[in-house]
């Protein structure tokens, strides 16, 4: 399993630099511009001279290796001397730097990533909770009331836009309820009971939205996954041999249901990081997902690049995740 | 009635801050918090790392520059004791310097003292050849910014300049302080992330904490000139969502107090405001929203040349009398109707405001007359030979293809516009672009505004602060976009006209206000009457704030916020 592991860490390489560069090719050669949204009174002239500090100008190959250069050298230094206190970063400064705010795209990213893994993160886990019982239910009592009812509110959950289940949980539980706020407040922290209350108020209804997309998801597989097992031949075993139900389904076919189930979710994983882009413009969140869709409005290469270039890193890694887990949890399955 | 007394409360406020309000609540920081949100998020809070209007307003209530302009477009002395003038000495009278003088106990907010040498800091700053300074504009023709003893500054320009009120007036070119950035001229200005998350001013407000495009916390600045201001005690600066989720934060929810540019659907708005939690104001400056028709054939046969003076006159559109009927065949109270509503006055001026150089011998245009277009077009014998419906000039079938950026408002304009010119006999094809795209400027694109690659195009312009010169310059026949220029130039739709240029000449050599206004209305009645480009909305910005606070003067000369330290929250 290591050598497994390690040769398709080391194959990874390769594909992200390919990724990488493709990317990087895609976001430079669409017509964009940095100076884009500025005013017209800003003279073209005046814009020239923007692009030329900002280096849009040079040509597109020694942008990239200077991205790479930066990426794969410069940041990781610079993100253990914040970790750690040494000194090992290299002392002429340089960082990748976004057009827009001219600041290191990295601080952006690390400003970002709280309220990211609050909303998206916690919807994530909600979503599971509600999906796994869900999906069992709905398995175990096929074609019943319960499973008609889920198999519907799954559809809706996952065929309604969350722009449009967002902007009516607003209208219903902030305008006409006012129970919870319509502006999430990324500089509040919870310090005691009540500041907890207030995050609780103002993350309740992204996380819902956010929620209710991925358990309509996730209850699909587990219920498909369920429905394969129930049937097995070591089901009508387990019962033959006198099991009461509760084992045979919780222990017995949950358990075997759950392999591809965890596949599907340590899958999805990279998402969470990603941020929910549509869902934080909803709601104001400004995490990873609202900073990569501004920056693509704004023309800002250096972050579209950036953000890009780490999902792709976790989305390799997080498929590597799901194949070792794969082997860890089915004991048939070898890659050696 | 009820504007005007607001207005007078907040003139006699900017007056006599003390005898007015000797109450309880005229206390710096007696208002509480307030709560704005920008629909568009900050990226820094240095003007001139970022032209954006969110930047630059933001940043407004930070720091601050000589002179401001109120709401009525008129110049207030701001961090300057007085406005320098020819009459007062301040202006030299070969008009080629300014000396400002600074008002007496300014400081930082750190408590340093404001002095001249922040004013030729901020100009060696923003003028380095490295730095891709936005505001650059502001200093054009400025040789010189020295120090004049303790408490002056003096600009020195490199010709007459009548109008010298461009450097350290208005928000786009406020002062910094020399000891914070003296470490970042030029290639190293992205380097101080610390000083432009944080600029250290001497406005009514401080930074706590600056999270680039999302939110920014102030509280009022302790060494504030005016001792019991600003009133409020913390101001919470939020970006992000949409417009309409900006307006219902304000009008719906009441979380916020102030929303910025909220251009959407008008019936919305109003019915928000109907709620009576929130007050629209708007603000006209000097956008219009306009058509420009191409002067040159913009025909795709004719490949790279097509919209360049080489390519030749366009084959219909430079016959004014076929622009008139255009014109007329509009109604532009519609649109602003169905689009624009409070933030929107029709038209038939290019340069609406301020009110010295408005012109009014164009204000026919205002109501609309197909019947008087098609009179107009069949006089002129320009009418359908083939029996399809359109009109032929000279053999060519009068059918233009009308593009501007993708925008909701903006295509329903382009539809009603289609159709009424159809009833005129004129054959309209629509077309929009991605206005990253259109307002991009990348000489790669055909699409982009300058290139103009089509027979009519559809935007709206305007002029930073409140004097038309170089604005009015844009017409000039040497401001043709084309290839040898990289597609770079303002003349958009290729007006040219020696009479027209001569006025550009005589305006920059004119100092009397009178006569440049006279010049400036000549100007603007030269482009409008050769149906070269056509107006058709005079926009304004349109905000919406909480019924609770008081003291708005929403201006769009300057940044909406300038009056910051005069906002506060009634009883």
């Amino acid at each position: 399993m290591l050598t497994y592991t390690i040769r398709r860490l080391i194959l990874a390489i390769p594909t992200l630099l390919f990724i990488s560069f493709i990317i990087f090719l895609i976001v430079k050669l669409s017509p964009s511009d940095p100076t884009a949204g500025l005013p017209l009174t800003i003279p073209p002239e005046v814009r020239e001279q923007i692009r030329e500090s900002l280096g849009v100008n040079d040509p597109v190959l020694i942008q990239y290796f200077k991205w790479l250069k930066l990426m794969v050298w410069d940041e990781p230094l610079h993100l253990i001397e914040g970790w750690t206190g040494l000194n090992v970063a290299p002392d002429d400064g340089a960082r990748i730097i976004s057009y827009q705010t001219r600041s290191p795209v990295m601080d952006l990213i690390v400003q970002r990533m709280p309220q990211t893994l609050w909303v998206v993160g916690t919807s994530y886990i909600v979503g599971i909770l509600i999906a796994l019982p869900l999906g069992i239910i709905s398995a175990y009592k096929q074609y019943s009331v319960f499973d008609q009812v889920g198999t519907f509110v799954s559809m809706v959950g996952f065929s309604v836009p969350t722009f449009f289940t967002g902007v009516l949980f607003i209208v219903i539980f902030a305008v006409h309820l006012g129970w919870f706020p319509s502006v999430y407040d990324t500089t509040h922290e919870v310090t005691d009971w009540d500041s907890f209350v207030v995050q609780v108020k103002q993350i309740i209804m992204p996380v819902m939205v956010l929620g209710l997309y991925n358990a309509s998801q996730i209850s699909r597989y587990m219920r498909a996954s369920m429905l394969d097992n129930l049937n097995q031949d070591y089901v009508r075993t387990a019962r033959a041999k006198g099991l009461g139900e509760q084992v045979v389904v919780l222990v017995h076919v949950l358990r075997n249901s759950m392999i591809p189930v965890i596949t599907v979710i340590a899958l999805n994983i990279p998402a969470v990081f990603g941020g929910a882009i549509i869902t934080e413009q909803v709601f104001k969140v400004n995490g990873i997902g609202q900073l990569l869709i501004i920056a693509i409005q704004g023309g800002d290469v250096p972050v579209v690049q950036t953000v890009s270039v780490i999902f792709a890193v976790l989305i390799v890694l997080f498929n590597l995740l799901a194949d070792v887990l794969y082997g860890v949890l089915d004991p048939r399955i070898r890659y050696d | 009635m009820k504007r005007t007394t607001l207005l007078l409360g907040a003139t006699a406020l900017a007056m006599a801050p003390a005898a007015v309000w000797a109450d309880a609540h005229s206390e710096r920081g007696s208002s509480g918090h307030l709560n704005i949100i920008y629909w568009q998020a900050p990226s820094t809070l240095n003007p001139y790392l970022s032209g954006g209007t969110k930047e630059v307003e933001s940043a407004s209530l930070i720091l601050e520059s000589l002179a401001r302009f109120d709401d009525t477009g008129t110049m207030v002395p701001w961090l300057a004791a007085d406005i320098p003038t020819v009459e007062n000495g301040g202006v030299s009278e070969d008009l080629t310097s300014i000396t400002w003088t600074i008002a007496e106990g300014v400081t930082w907010s750190d408590g340093s003292a404001l002095t001249a040498a922040d004013f030729i800091f901020t100009w060696e700053y923003c003028t380095h050849p490295e730095g891709g300074c936005a505001q650059a504009s502001s200093y054009d023709g400025v040789t010189a910014v020295e120090a004049v003893g303790d408490n002056q500054v003096r600009v020195v320009f490199g010709s007459p300049t009548p109008f010298p009120y461009t450097a350290f007036v208005g928000s786009e070119s406020p002062v910094l302080q020399a000891a914070q950035f003296a470490d970042c001229l030029g290639a190293r200005a992205p380097e101080c992330t610390d000083a432009n998350f944080g600029p250290i001013g001497t406005g009514p407000f401080v930074v706590d904490d600056f999270r680039p495009n999302d939110v920014i916390e102030l509280s009022a600045n302790p060494n504030f000139r005016f001792p019991d201001r600003p009133y409020f005690a913390t101001v919470t600066f939020k970006g992000g969502g949409d417009a309409t989720a900006a307006a219902r934060s304000v009008c719906e929810t009441g979380e916020f107090d102030y929303a910025w540019n909220l251009q959407i659907d008008p019936t919305i708005l109003a019915d928000m405001e109907a709620q009576g939690n929130c007050t629209v104001v708007t603000a006209f400056g000097t956008s219009v929203e306009r058509l420009h028709l191409n002067q040159t054939n913009p025909d795709p046969a004719l490949g790279d040349i097509r919209s360049t003076a080489e390519a030749g006159p366009h084959p219909f559109l430079t016959n004014p009398i076929i622009g008139q009927a255009m014109s007329m065949a509009i109604d532009r109270a519609l649109l602003v109707e169905i689009g624009y509503g409070a933030g929107g006055q029709p038209t038939c001026n290019v340069l609406p405001a301020p009110e010295l150089y408005a012109s009014t011998a164009n204000d026919a245009c205002l109501t609309q007359d197909i019947a008087g277009a098609n009179a107009l077009l069949d006089e002129a014998g320009i009418v359908d030979t083939d029996g399809d419906g359109i009109r032929e000039y000279e053999g060519t079938p009068i059918s233009v293809l009308y593009q501007t950026s993708t925008n909701a408002v903006r295509q329903d304009t382009q539809a009603l516009v289609k159709e009424w010119w159809s009833q005129i006999g004129i054959d309209t094809e629509l077309r929009n672009i991605d206005a990253s795209v259109f307002f991009g400027g990348d000489p790669a694109s055909p699409d982009t505004f300058q290139k103009f690659y089509a027979d009519i195009e559809m935007y709206t312009n305007n002029f930073a602060g409140v004097d038309p010169q170089a604005y009015m310059a844009n017409w000039a026949c040497d401001e043709w976009p084309g290839p040898d220029s990289q597609w770079q130039g303002s003349n958009i739709q290729r007006f040219c006209s020696e009479e027209y240029d001569a006025l550009i000449v005589e305006m920059a050599g004119t100092a009397d206000l009178a006569r440049r206004g006279e010049i400036a209305r000549m100007q603007n009645d030269m482009l409008v009457q050769s149906y070269s480009i056509i107006p058709l909305i005079h926009r304004g910005g349109v905000s919406a704030h909480a019924s609770s606070i008081e003291g708005i003067r929403m201006s769009d000369w300057d940044s909406e916020l300038w009056n910051i330290m005069d906002w506060r929250r009634a009883e």
